[in-house]
């Protein structure tokens, strides 16, 4: 039987702590010369593709802007769009945001970035609604929790049907006939629901994806069925072996419902890696790179959300101190929310009283998404296993360092899955539906 | 003085019978990038991408079924993004909506726009009063416009309660997007390890817009960009837009049909803003056969062409003496819109550009980086700024 093959992508670190930022090789954030860089890295590596997060208002702590960790992202598509013309085969995938947007406008934009890249778009579909990133949109803080995913999901049907409104041979241009639009080419969307109600025509051809590759993210129960029913990738935090074992089983088994197959859908967590030419030299790699991308403020600052009160007075190189959390209301706004935070302060207190931690050491252990670091040898081995042992289809890699910290994976630890035979050789497709094998 | 030169981009020209003369891949990418190559050799100071929320129609209002004239279109902003890698100085200004669309949304992008052309972004803001394009957006309920859009030679919108109610929302939507561009202060980012800090705070500022038609808070997600401000646009054919680009525009597009009309048009824009570049757009037919060539699509399409902006058709030569006439009633720069593409492209950016240099009228080199450095506007500081 051949073994599973695996998918990556390359993720552009965004805005939080995971880049460090202080490191004297880290580049700008912002500087398209960045993207570029990183995104060639990737299709130099056969990545399946590249990806974007979003976030629509900058974080708060104590109601101010915090300012310890990379701040600032450009519009997410209009890079994307200029990305493709910089690179060949390599997918473009962008978080936007479902609640803040317009399904005719959106639909457009997603056309319009499969059109100009000849098929390599993907959207990841976020939904978060709250009134705190509301107060950038005219549509404002409007949803409830329980309504995004229902938003989500009409949004999406609309723009299905939005992209497929043209006949997929409307397109004539044949200047002998003088015909352009075949006859009855172009269709009329008539969409009336809970959300939306669109009525006219849209103004692209059919894309050479037809439609978007779509990825979700998220991980409540509504979140696992929207990706179920709708999404062809899902990035999820379940990077480690068993966890992701049961998030992958979990996922997979509500794909029947929606008369799906389980490859349908491709699981690929969010990971981070350490490399080194020993174990013990990619050991000391990694936990450098944790004490760097926590320094003593963000450790604070991390107690701070989830205690719920100003721990600015408290030593980060000292043990946790014995104050409750306060959990009346929270100091963080624009992360995604921590849903019980009682219970994860104590499991917290727990681990930091069981092995004698700091507050930072605490930290950067809790917060630690590390989930594979040794030599190359060792890496290639952990991903195709955890891809073999149905943990995940593949990884979207969060490297430490913008631009270059992509480099040592793509030269290093690809060619020893391609030589597994997990890993393609080069790209047999033109499409990210091709490479995702979505046909 | 040196004029400016710009090309309205559309399609396959902005007659529409075009596409069948030279049948171009609207819908791919190395067709954009090959007319904007074009206009970059002839060192154009920008080039405009039309679009609207709906699909191109003969009708002012709606969809029109008719299979022989082009339909459907990118997004500008995107197509101007695919645009930057391959070129280096010339100004890329998509049209984006005031209308449906989130302030904050089209600010980033833009934004964007100029940091992956490294300073050459501009944004045509245009209002769309349509109710077919309403409709695609299900939120407002518009009246017919029937009667008061796509009147060649300009209307006067003024006495329409709509319409001036969407040149307020479009001063509303520049107005935010100005401020969450000047949002960042230029050095906000500092990467003070010695404070961990990655920004300073105090120079990024909550904009806490609140108008008429919505409320934005600020600040930007995306750093200031290269410009500053990247070069906002309109085009104007009456009062109230003649208002709105005079307080919120750097540069308006008039649609003047004589040096007469030129001169009047030149006289009340400057009673608005003594600031704002002037240009005028002409829809151009070029060549010594230019006359046959149009009469030919007239044909072909079955109907004479119309446009809101005067139609020239005849040589370079004598293009470029209707230009410099009107740059003497005070029109500063063109925008001139190919009748079809590539070869009017081509007349403009080879003869057109020759002419003129050899009228000393043209520059013979990009002179600067940015497309405020083309435009000769300086670079704003951020209002936000503490004036030290
Ligand atoms: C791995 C992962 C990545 C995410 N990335 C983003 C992001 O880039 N932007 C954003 O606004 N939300 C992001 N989210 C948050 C989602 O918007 C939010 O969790 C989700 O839509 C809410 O659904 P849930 O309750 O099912 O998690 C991410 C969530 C996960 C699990």
């Amino acid at each position: 039987m051949t073994r599973k093959q695996v998918h990556l992508a390359a993720h552009f670190p965004g805005v939080n702590n995971t880049t460090v930022w202080a490191d004297p090789r880290s580049g700008s954030q912002i500087d398209f010369a960045s993207f570029v860089d990183l995104a060639r890295t990737a299709e130099r590596g056969k990545f399946d593709f590249f990806f974007l997060a979003e976030g629509l208002r900058l974080r708060e702590l104590k109601g101010r802007i915090h300012d310890l960790d990379v701040v600032g992202r450009p519009e997410a598509l209009t890079v994307l769009s200029a990305l493709a013309a910089v690179t060949d085969r390599l997918g473009l995938a962008g978080t936007v945001n479902a609640t803040f947007n317009e399904p005719y406008e959106l639909a457009r934009r997603l056309s319009t970035l499969d059109h100009l890249s000849e098929g390599r778009a993907a959207w990841n579909v976020v939904t978060t609604s709250d009134a705190f990133t509301g107060e950038n949109f005219r549509r404002g803080g409007f949803l409830d929790r329980a309504d995004r995913y229902k938003r989500a999901a009409e949004f999406l049907r609309l723009a299905r049907e939005l992209w497929d409104s043209w006949q997929p041979d409307a397109i004539a241009a044949d200047p002998e006939t003088g015909t352009f639009v075949r006859p009855g080419g172009i269709g009329t969307v008539e969409h009336s629901g809970e959300h939306f109600t669109v009525q006219g025509r849209f103004t692209l051809p059919h894309s050479p994806q037809g439609r978007p590759v779509i990825i979700q993210a998220g991980d409540s129960g509504e979140g696992r069925e929207f990706a179920a029913a709708h999404a062809d990738v899902i990035f999820t935090p379940h990077g480690r072996l068993e966890d992701g074992q049961r998030f992958y089983a979990d996922v997979k088994r509500r794909l029947a419902k929606y008369g799906r197959e389980p490859h349908q859908l491709k699981i690929m967590p969010g990971v981070t890696f350490a490399l080194g030419d020993t174990e013990e030299e990619a050991a000391e790699n990694a936990a450098h790179i944790r004490r760097q991308q926590v320094g003593p403020l963000t450790a604070i600052a991390f107690l701070e959300q989830v205690w719920g009160r100003d721990m600015s007075a408290y030593d980060p190189e000292g043990p946790l101190p014995d104050v409750e959390p306060d959990l009346s209301e929270g100091v963080s706004q624009g992360r995604v929310p921590i849903k019980d935070r009682a219970a994860m302060a104590a499991k917290w207190r727990a681990l930091a009283e069981e092995k004698g931690l700091t507050i930072r050491e605490l930290v950067i252990e809790v917060t630690g998404r590390q989930t594979f670091i040794g030599t190359s040898e060792a890496v290639a081995r952990l991903i195709d296993e955890h891809v073999q042992a149905d943990a995940a289809d593949g990884f979207i890699l969060v490297p430490h360092l913008t631009p270059g910290g992509l480099d040592e994976f793509a030269d290093r630890v690809v060619p020893l899955l391609q030589e597994r035979g997990v890993f393609r050789a080069d790209y047999t497709g033109t499409t990210l539906r091709d490479h995702l094998e979505l046909a | 003085m040196t004029l400016h030169l710009a090309v309205a981009l559309d399609a396959a020209g902005w007659h529409p019978a075009a596409w069948r003369e030279s049948s171009p891949a609207v819908f791919s990418a190395g067709y954009w990038a090959a007319l904007v190559a074009e206009a970059e050799r002839g060192l154009l100071d920008f080039v405009t991408i039309e679009d609207a929320l709906g699909p191109q129609s003969t009708l002012p209002d709606g969809f029109d079924d008719r299979t022989d004239q082009v339909r459907g279109r990118f997004d500008a902003v995107l197509l101007a993004a695919r645009l930057a890698p391959p070129t280096t100085r010339i100004g890329l200004v998509p049209t984006a909506t005031t209308t449906h669309t989130e302030p904050f949304h089209v600010a980033i992008g833009i934004a964007t726009l100029d940091h992956v052309s490294g300073g050459r972004a501009g944004w045509r803001a245009q209002v769309s009063p349509r109710a077919a394009e309403a409709r695609h957006f299900g939120r407002r309920e518009f009246p017919p416009v029937d009667q008061i859009l796509n009147r060649p030679g300009g209307v006067d919108l003024s006495t329409d309660p709509h319409v001036r109610d969407l040149f307020a929302e479009a001063a509303d939507a520049v107005e935010v997007a100005r401020r969450l561009w000047d949002s960042w202060e230029d050095d906000a980012e500092i990467r003070d390890v010695a404070t961990g800090r990655f920004i300073d705070r105090d120079k990024l500022h909550y904009i806490d817009f609140a108008g008429r038609f919505f409320s934005v808070k600020g600040p930007s997600i995306t750093p200031r960009p290269p410009q500053g401000q990247p070069v906002v646009t309109a085009l104007a054919h009456a009062r109230p837009p003649y208002e709105f680009a005079a307080g919120g525009a750097d540069v308006v597009y008039v649609t003047p049909h004589s040096a007469e009309q030129a001169r009047a048009i030149v006289e009340e824009v400057r009673g608005l803003s003594g600031d704002v570049k002037i240009f005028a757009d002409l829809l151009v037919f070029l060549g010594e056969d230019a006359a046959r060539r149009k009469a030919r699509l007239d044909e072909r399409d079955g109907a004479e062409l119309v446009s809101d902006a005067a139609i020239f058709t005849g040589t370079a030569g004598e293009l470029a003496d209707v230009l410099l006439e009107w740059r003497r009633a005070g029109i500063q720069g063109f925008r001139l819109r190919p009748g079809a593409l590539p070869y009017d492209l081509t007349q403009i950016a080879r003869g057109l550009t020759a002419e003129l240099r050899g009228r000393g009228a043209f520059r013979h080199a990009y002179e600067a980086a940015t497309l405020r450095g083309l435009l000769g506007l300086p670079r704003p500081v951020s209002r936000y700024a503490e004036v030290s």
